[in-house]
């Protein structure tokens, strides 16, 4: 997860992304999660099977230089959408998880016309509940140990996506790459807490055919959540993963991977 | 030299009620508001004898805590602003990073210093981590808006005339104008704390008094990067107001007394651990060097102040952080510590922590004010504490 950088870099909107290409046929853009993603990403492998996968670390994450004038989500968009056209990639699918799961939304709403159909995997992003409830976990108050019980199905699985956290065995560039993606969290996150207040009025505005898969197990985001979320997207499908939590797609990659192939090969009509 | 009184205002006897951490996300049902009445009376009575015994006054700001209810070091300055009479009183310190309104905060300075007839010093202060977690401001760019807050603040007191205007990028304001001025001209004595070479030389640029908290013998360090880049900038050496040292401070007539007191204050220092576990770091307030290096480590940083195991008294002496004694046996801590560090003007004194009792506070306050400050600032005049340090 945190071993190993992606290979190539590429400047858009100011912003050094690191970033990878992977596999052949359309475009499929991915929006990794909040602990961030590397070049032995499983999802990216399976999706790279049947697509031309870009990845890139957001702003603040692996070795994704963050100007200045980046500090919160909105930029990040700016800066995926000057990273889109600089490629000029056209008719893409976004498949964004968690905090990528929000970018992949707000990216959505702009008006592009360069993103054609959408998978959002436990996003997260959307107030929902009155002002005395917080639906989304407040990770930020989790010690590294706790990681892998909290983003995870299982501690166990969590501790073997997480390379069993033994950072002392890996090179410094790990532990400095995991520090480094917790910091960003704290940037773009922190308040609100996870969400844009203005994002749930907004989602009316994706035309993109929509998939939402949710694990079960997201201790994170649970299902309700995520139930509203995809009734937020007019015509989004809404499938939930047994036995996964809400990084869900390293515990069992070839589930999230088939569901998400499976919707991208389905008919444009909706 | 100057002693600082100084107390956290605890609400000590819930401390072996409370399950877990005592601050943060302790519930308030622990907190007893008749009790809270009257410690916090108990606490300012303490500072106001304090005041009669000539030391100063130091009062802190933590929230949300059974360690220490002063939720407000401005409010509690202003009660004292108007009942004591010689005491320099000083913040240490605002916690202008945690605070949404700077221009409040310069407001409050203003008028606890016009009250007090021109005695408040002011300390700017990161704070502590947790604080993040009640004011709910980002941890990451905490520095970034602790300078453009300090910058407003100091530009807000120090401005005289029509009210100016602040577009900054955490803080804006359309009309600044500061009623009352400040008493101190061109504003009160300001302080930093630091723990770091890096903000010992920062404070050392823009002159400010360098506090430090139970940092031990590696003080002398950070007292040599003061005073390194204080003559480099000022051309001078620094003062020895400049520079500020806090540890407990306990003093009792003989050693069963002494021993009596040392165990009901040490509680204090068993109680600092119990934070909640996930803020003690929240992502973002330390550097990303900092932290890898504490992954790659494996290390949690610095463990129970950098004492042995099951420290003694001695330990906690020669380790800076608990000095507790007799009058003789103060004075000589206090005097091996000064020549430890290099020296230090401003004795920042937690002079009541834990179970001690007001009789026992007032007690320990009047015998060391008695018979160890003036000892002690003797030895300070005749420069004894410097000798070894040239040696």
């Amino acid at each position: 997860m945190f071993l190993k950088p992606l290979p190539d870099r590429i400047t858009a909107g100011g912003v050094e992304f690191e970033l990878m290409t992977k596999g052949e046929g359309k475009s499929l853009l991915f929006l990794h999660g909040p602990l961030g993603v590397d070049a032995d990403d499983p999802l990216v492998a399976r999706l790279a099977k049947s697509n031309e996968v870009i990845v890139a670390s957001h702003p603040g994450f692996g070795l994704s230089s963050r100007p200045d004038f980046v500090s919160t989500i909105d930029d990040v968009v700016y800066a995926y959408l000057d990273l889109v056209e600089a490629m000029d990639l056209k008719d893409v699918t976004l498949v964004g998880a968690s905090i990528g799961g929000w970018i992949a939304a707000e990216l959505a709403v702009r008006g592009s016309d360069r993103f054609t159909k959408l998978v959002l995997i436990d996003p997260v992003g959307v107030k929902l509940g009155s002002r005395e409830e917080r639906p989304i976990y407040d990770v930020f108050g989790l010690t590294n140990d706790e990681l892998p019980d909290m983003y995870f199905g299982s501690r166990d699985s969590g501790l073997a996506a997480m390379h069993d956290l033994k950072f002392p065995d890996f090179p410094e560039a790990a532990a400095v790459r995991h520090a480094r993606n917790r910091e960003t969290l704290s940037l773009y996150g922190w308040a609100p807490t996870l969400y844009n207040p203005k994002l749930l009025q907004r989602l009316h505005r994706i035309k993109a055919p929509t998939l939402v898969l949710w694990g079960d197990k997201d201790r994170v985001v649970g299902v309700a959540y995520g139930q509203q979320y995809a009734a937020a997207i007019s015509g989004a499908k809404f499938e939930v993963i047994p036995g996964v939590g809400h990084l869900g797609y390293y515990e069992n990659p070839d589930e999230f991977g088939r569901r998400t192939q499976a919707f991208l090969s389905a008919g444009r009509s909706r | 030299m100057r002693f600082w009184h100084f107390c956290e205002q605890s609400m000590h006897t819930a401390w072996a009620k409370i399950d877990g951490p005592t601050k943060v996300t302790v519930p308030n049902s622990f907190c007893d508001p008749k009790l809270a009445h009257e410690f916090y009376n108990r606490y300012l009575d303490e500072w106001m004898i304090a005041d009669e015994l000539g030391y100063d006054i130091m009062v802190n700001e933590h929230h949300a805590s059974a360690n220490c209810m002063s939720s407000s070091c401005t409010l509690t300055l202003a009660i004292l602003a108007r009942q004591t009479k010689n005491a320099r009183l000083v913040a240490l310190g605002i916690p202008i990073a945690n605070r949404t309104d700077p221009y409040r905060v310069a407001e409050e300075i203003a008028m606890i210093d016009v009250i007090s007839g021109g005695r408040f010093e002011v300390g700017l202060v990161k704070a502590s981590p947790f604080e993040l977690v009640l004011s709910n401001q980002n941890p990451t760019r905490i520095m970034e808006r602790f300078w453009e807050g300090h910058d407003f603040v100091v530009k807000a007191l120090t401005h005289v005339g029509a009210p100016f205007s602040w577009e900054g990028e955490f803080y804006q304001y359309r009309n600044v104008n500061l009623w009352p001025r400040p008493l101190q001209q061109p504003l009160p004595p300001m302080w930093m704390t630091c723990s770091s070479e890096k903000n010992a030389r920062i404070a050392a640029r823009l002159g400010y008094v360098c506090a430090t908290f139970f940092n031990g013998p590696k003080t002398k360090q950070l007292f040599d990067s003061y005073k390194d880049e204080f003559l480099k900038v000022h051309g001078k050496p620094a003062p020895a107001d400049r520079l500020g040292y806090l540890a407990i401070s306990v003093c009792g007539h003989n050693d069963a007394q002494v021993e009596e007191r040392y165990n009901k204050v040490k509680t204090y220092l068993d109680t600092q651990p119990r934070t909640p576990k996930g803020w003690i770091n929240p992502p973002g307030y330390e550097s990303v060097e900092l932290n890898a290096g504490a992954l790659k480590s494996g290390k949690k940083g610095r463990i129970n102040f950098g004492l042995p195991e099951n420290p003694t008294r001695q330990d906690m002496a020669e380790g800076g952080i608990f000095f507790a004694g007799t009058p003789d046996q103060l004075y000589k801590q206090y005097l091996d510590f000064q020549r430890k560090v290099g020296g230090y003007g401003q004795v920042l004194m937690l002079g009541q922590a834990g179970y001690l009792d007001h009789a026992e506070t007032v007690d320990s306050m009047t015998l060391f004010a008695k018979e160890v400050a003036p000892r002690l600032r003797e030895a300070v005049k005749n420069g004894v504490e410097a000798e070894a340090v040239a040696a």
